[in-house]
Parts: C-alpha cells; sequence; structure tokens
C-alpha cells in the first residue's frame, strides 16, 4: 500500500493530496497538465519536500513532517520514468544500465542485466549512445536502468507523452508486461485516458492540486469530475470482461461481460483472457425495441438507471446491462421522443468495431454482476 | 635566456592551473548550484581580478603573504615556506589572475547539465558524491578541460602581479613577459624582445584552439 497524504504550497501553486494506492497495481494519476501530478510523482520519489503530510510505502515511512522522518531521496529504492527519458549522455546504454544495476540492494547481477535486456529488447542497443536512439527506445532504456535499480515502486511520469501513436502503442505493451508479470507497483501518470484504462487498476483523479475521485477504474470513469476533464469525446464507460471465444477467421472476440456477451474487434486476442474494454458514450444508439435489420453486432437489453445534463445538445443515459453500466450520448430531442427515463427497458446498440478489448490481468473478469460498477 | 624563461613560464602556469583548477570547480558549484548569503559578493570575488589593475592583486598578495603578512607569516613560521619573490609565488598570483577565467569556463558547463539528470541518478540510489563523481564531474569535464587550458595559456604571460608579488628574479620568476620586459630595458635586447614575444604569440594561440579543439572533442563524447 502507497499512502500519500501531503501538503505543498509554493508560490500560487497549492497541492493537498491524499490517496491510497494498492501494491501491487498500477494507480493512474489522471488529470489536465497543471493539476499536479507531476508534482506528486517528485515528492514520493522525494526529489521535492512537502509542507506537511506523510508519505509511506508498504509500511516504510519516506516522508513524515510530523516525525521529522524524510528518507533522502537515493535511498528511497523508487524507480522513476519521466517524459524526458534522461539518459546519461556521457555512458552507452549498457553503463546507463549499469548505473541502476550497480546501486541495487543488493548489487544487481548479470543474469538480471541479461534478463532485462531480454525482456526490453535492448540486445542490439547496448553499445549505443542515447542520442542514437529513437525516442522510442531511449524510453526502453530508461525504464530498464530503473528496473535494474531494483525498486520497489516505479513512477512512470507520462513516460509516453510526446510520442506518435505509432510508438506508444509498440510502448504499451512493455508496461503491460511489467504490470502483469513483475507485479511491481506502478503509479502511471497521464493525460490520455486510454493509457489509463489500459494500464491502470485504480485512478486518482487531480483537478487543480486536490484529489477529486479515486477508485477503480471502472468506478471513476463515471465520476462526473472525469467527464469534465475528458470532454464529450472521449466520456464512456470502462468494463472489464473475459474472452470467451475468438473467431478463427475474422478474429473477432467475444467478451463475457456480466450477464451478456458482445462481439468486439479482436486486436489479437487470444481466448479466455480477462480484458478491459472503454466503451465510449458517442459510439452508443439506443432503441425502445429490439432493432431487425441492422448491421450492428451487439444488441444489449438494459435498463435505464439515470439520465444527466451533458451540456446543451445531449444527455448522458446510464444504462444497467445486467452488470456493467455503459453510458450513452444522446441528443436531447431523441431523448425527448424516446421518452427516455429511469426504469425504463431499452436496447443498447454497439458497434463491434468501436469496441476493443485489451487484455488487462487485473480486469474484474471473472468476478459476478455488479461489482465492476462498484 | 628565452628557453629559461619558457620553462619557467610553462612551471609556473602548470602550477597555477594545479592550485587555481579545484578551487574554480568549487567556486563554481557554489555559484551556480547552491543558494547562500553572499553569493553575488563571491561572484564579484571571483570576478575581481578580471577588472583590477593586476598590480593591485599583486599588491594585495604581498600584503597578505608577504613574511609579515598574516598569512605568508603563518606559512613561514609553521612551515618555513616562503610564497613572496619565489616562483611558487608567482604561481599563487597567476592563479588568481587566472581564477576567473577557470571559474567562467566551469560555470558554463555546469550549467549547461540538465539538474534532472542529476536527480535521475538520485532516484537511482546514488548519493551525493557518488553523483558528483559519476554525473556531475564527466558531463562539466568539456568545461573544466577548457578553462584549463585558456587559463594555462594565459597564465604563460601575467605580468603584473606576478612582478609585483614575486618581482623579477631570473630563473625564480623572470617568466617570458617579465623576460621580454627585461630585455626592453637593456641596451641591445631587441632581437630578444622579439624572440620572446614571437615564443608567446605561438604559445597563446596553440592554447586558444587546443582548447577549443579539446573541449568540442570532449562534448562529443558526452553527446551535447
Amino acid at each position: 500500500m502507497l499512502e500519500v497524504d501531503i501538503t505543498l504550497r509554493r508560490g500560487d501553486f497549492d497541492l493537498e493530496a491524499t490517496f491510497k494506492a494498492a501494491t501491487p497495481g498500477v494507480t493512474a494519476l489522471f488529470g489536465r497538465s497543471g493539476s499536479g501530478k507531476s508534482t506528486v510523482v517528485n515528492l514520493i520519489a522525494g526529489l521535492l519536500r512537502p509542507n506537511r503530510g506523510r508519505i509511506a510505502l508498504d509500511g516504510t515511512v519516506l516522508h513524515d513532517a510530523a516525525q521529522r522522518v524524510s528518507l533522502p531521496s537515493h535511498r528511497r529504492r523508487i524507480g522513476c520514468v519521466f517524459q524526458d527519458p534522461l539518459l546519461f549522455p556521457h555512458l552507452d546504454v549498457a553503463g546507463n544500465l549499469r548505473y541502476g544495476q550497480w546501486r541495487a540492494h543488493p548489487r544487481g547481477s548479470d543474469a538480471e542485466l541479461a534478463a532485462t535486456v531480454e525482456l526490453l529488447g535492448l540486445g542490439a542497443l547496448l553499445r549505443r549512445r542515447p542520442h542514437e536512439l529513437s525516442g522510442g527506445e531511449q524510453r526502453r532504456v530508461a525504464l530498464g536502468r530503473a528496473l535494474l535499480s531494483r525498486p520497489r515502486l516505479l513512477l512512470l511520469d507520462e513516460p509516453l507523452a510526446s510520442l506518435d501513436a505509432a510508438r506508444r502503442d509498440e510502448l504499451l505493451p512493455w508496461f503491460e508486461t511489467l504490470r502483469d508479470r513483475h507485479a511491481i507497483p506502478i503509479v502511471y501518470v497521464s493525460h490520455e485516458f486510454e493509457e489509463v484504462v489500459r494500464l491502470a487498476t485504480h485512478v486518482v483523479l487531480l483537478e487543480q492540486g486536490r484529489v477529486a475521485a479515486q477508485g477503480e477504474v471502472a468506478h471513476v470513469a463515471m465520476v462526473p469530475a472525469l467527464r469534465a476533464v475528458l470532454g464529450p469525446e472521449l466520456v464512456g464507460a470502462v468494463v472489464d470482461g473475459r474472452v470467451e471465444s475468438v473467431e478463427p477467421g475474422t478474429g473477432l472476440a467475444h467478451i463475457r461481460i456480466g450477464h451478456s456477451l458482445i462481439t468486439a474487434s479482436g486486436g489479437g486476442l487470444t481466448g479466455a483472457r480477462p480484458v478491459r474494454l472503454q466503451v465510449l458514450a458517442r459510439d452508443l444508439i439506443i432503441a425502445t425495441q429490439k432493432p431487425v435489420g441492422l448491421s450492428v453486432r451487439n444488441e444489449l437489453e438494459g435498463t435505464i438507471r439515470a439520465i444527466v445534463d451533458d451540456g446543451r445538445e445531449a444527455v448522458l443515459v446510464e444504462i444497467d446491462v445486467g452488470g456493467p453500466v455503459l453510458l450513452a450520448r444522446v441528443t436531447r430531442p431523441a431523448a425527448s421522443e424516446l421518452a427516455l427515463e429511469p426504469g425504463r427497458r431499452i436496447w443498447v446498440l454497439i458497434k463491434a468495431t468501436a469496441l476493443r478489448g485489451h487484455v488487462h490481468a487485473h480486469a474484474r473478469g471473472a468476478r459476478a454482476e455488479g461489482e465492476t460498477a462498484a | 635566456m628565452e628557453l629559461e624563461a619558457l620553462r619557467l613560464s610553462l612551471y609556473v602556469a602548470l602550477r597555477s592551473v594545479a592550485l587555481g583548477l579545484p578551487l574554480a570547480i568549487i567556486a563554481a558549484w557554489l555559484l551556480s548550484r547552491s543558494r547562500f548569503i553572499g553569493r553575488t559578493l563571491l561572484d564579484a570575488i571571483v570576478h575581481l581580478p578580471l577588472v583590477l589593475p593586476p598590480v593591485v592583486v599583486g599588491y594585495v598578495l604581498l600584503l597578505l603573504f608577504g613574511t609579515r603578512g598574516p598569512l605568508g607569516g603563518w606559512l613561514y613560521s609553521t612551515f618555513g615556506i616562503r610564497v613572496a619573490f619565489t616562483s611558487a609565488g608567482a604561481a599563487l598570483a597567476t592563479a588568481v589572475m587566472t581564477f576567473p577565467l577557470m571559474v567562467r569556463a566551469v560555470r558554463l558547463s555546469l550549467e549547461a547539465i540538465d539538474p534532472r539528470l542529476e536527480d535521475t541518478a538520485r532516484t537511482l540510489g546514488a548519493g551525493s558524491i557518488d553523483r558528483f563523481c559519476t554525473i556531475t564531474l564527466p558531463l562539466m569535464a568539456p568545461g573544466i578541460v577548457a578553462g584549463a587550458i585558456i587559463a594555462f595559456a594565459a597564465g604563460l604571460g601575467e605580468f603584473g602581479a606576478v612582478i609585483t608579488f614575486a618581482s623579477n628574479i631570473p630563473g625564480e620568476t623572470r617568466t617570458l613577459p617579465l623576460a621580454l620586459y627585461t630585455a626592453l630595458q637593456s641596451p641591445g635586447g631587441d632581437a630578444l624582445a622579439a624572440r620572446l614575444a614571437g615564443i608567446s604569440f605561438v604559445l597563446g594561440l596553440t592554447g586558444l584552439v587546443l582548447a577549443e579543439w579539446v573541449s568540442r572533442a570532449l562534448r562529443r563524447r558526452v553527446g551535447r
């Protein structure tokens, strides 16, 4: 458990953050730029000192202002990978990796170095200089260097920012591997909700230096404060499920979510894995009767739980589809024409191509209904 | 005559760099990395030799390090070391005069280092001394080397402070510029003066080119 309860005042910036993060697990710090995410990271790493408060990791006090305890940064054993990979320019890739390895307690073995090189695919780069590497390669080296220092916690501060989409897709799986196979606790800072959905088990939503919401990803996805940050395009439910089968010819995946079975584009999914899906509110269509003759692959029957305002032109409809709750964004005229109201039974239509599952070992795929939205 | 002056100049300049460089690194560190009261004053004192007449620097050194001065007297009575009017004194005077050059070069390279690199080293488990030796110092190397070479080249020609503090003793403190001055003062010394001037010219030029070249090569090595 990572426990953070800190206050920092600096000029016109004022941070007051209290949250707990399960270890192992991936806790995402999410928020707009300037919300204080990086400041929190620097406080946990010990690169900044809070004015007041306490930070503890798995029972070890890292900082406690009241007890006048503050472990210096280099004794905290917290690995950091920042947006800027910050490789040491005077050392080659091997030298950078060894910098972490030699300072691990106890000192890292060569087998460990080899394993990390293997894990991150750095074998061909060892003799290269940082400036000879691509952005994605630099980040992998930075990650390897941090891992080799054998951290108790890994802080990843927007490690994918300023990379193009292709590089990002190339790097995200490394982080997923880290989370699922190595069970290193991770605090992941991001302002891209898609990364949060794919990686995190928990989210702490920061707004202007305050924790606006925290909890499981599926839970925080429904919080109004988050919607305000995401904007209408990205609002949606996050649901966990389990792959039941994959169509051999098309690669389409059939995913069990609560009582429903939905079809999503496979994206290389294989059988019986826990997966997580982001179901964007703008991709949902509501029908008041079971439709016929549509190309849409997913028709889920559900009950409207609530209808909330979403700007001048639309409303958000919360629909319980037998376990998970989905969010649909419909225009106000449509909502009134269909006479949508809480308690009404309706059909939700989702194109399979609008859905893509991501393997997520911590997704609550095997759990019974009701828990995802809890 | 020329050779002796040249040898002495090289020796004095070398000692002055050896003496000044570690202090220059410390001063550069204090000036660019730490916040303390009197930082501006330290900055001014470090740069003072650039704006003071060298004779004033020599005079102040004489007051401090003369055998009756507070520091010189102590050195003489405790260790039997005499600084004024010796080649060690010439080296000291040269070190003081070239100190601002060294500090400036070192400080520039120190300020070019991204402090987040040191922060990263910290999170990897490097304590402050470890960090300084493995990250800061190697990254400062181009500036340190360039500063040393420039100070050395400038030190070969230091005149005013040396002649005031260490006097013009043949074989002891008569470096190139002092020998040149002496030659100009003596009848028929024109040819010797010209040769000495030529040597100074070549040395200075070599120093500047070398400093630039070495620092560029080192910067490439550290990938900047």
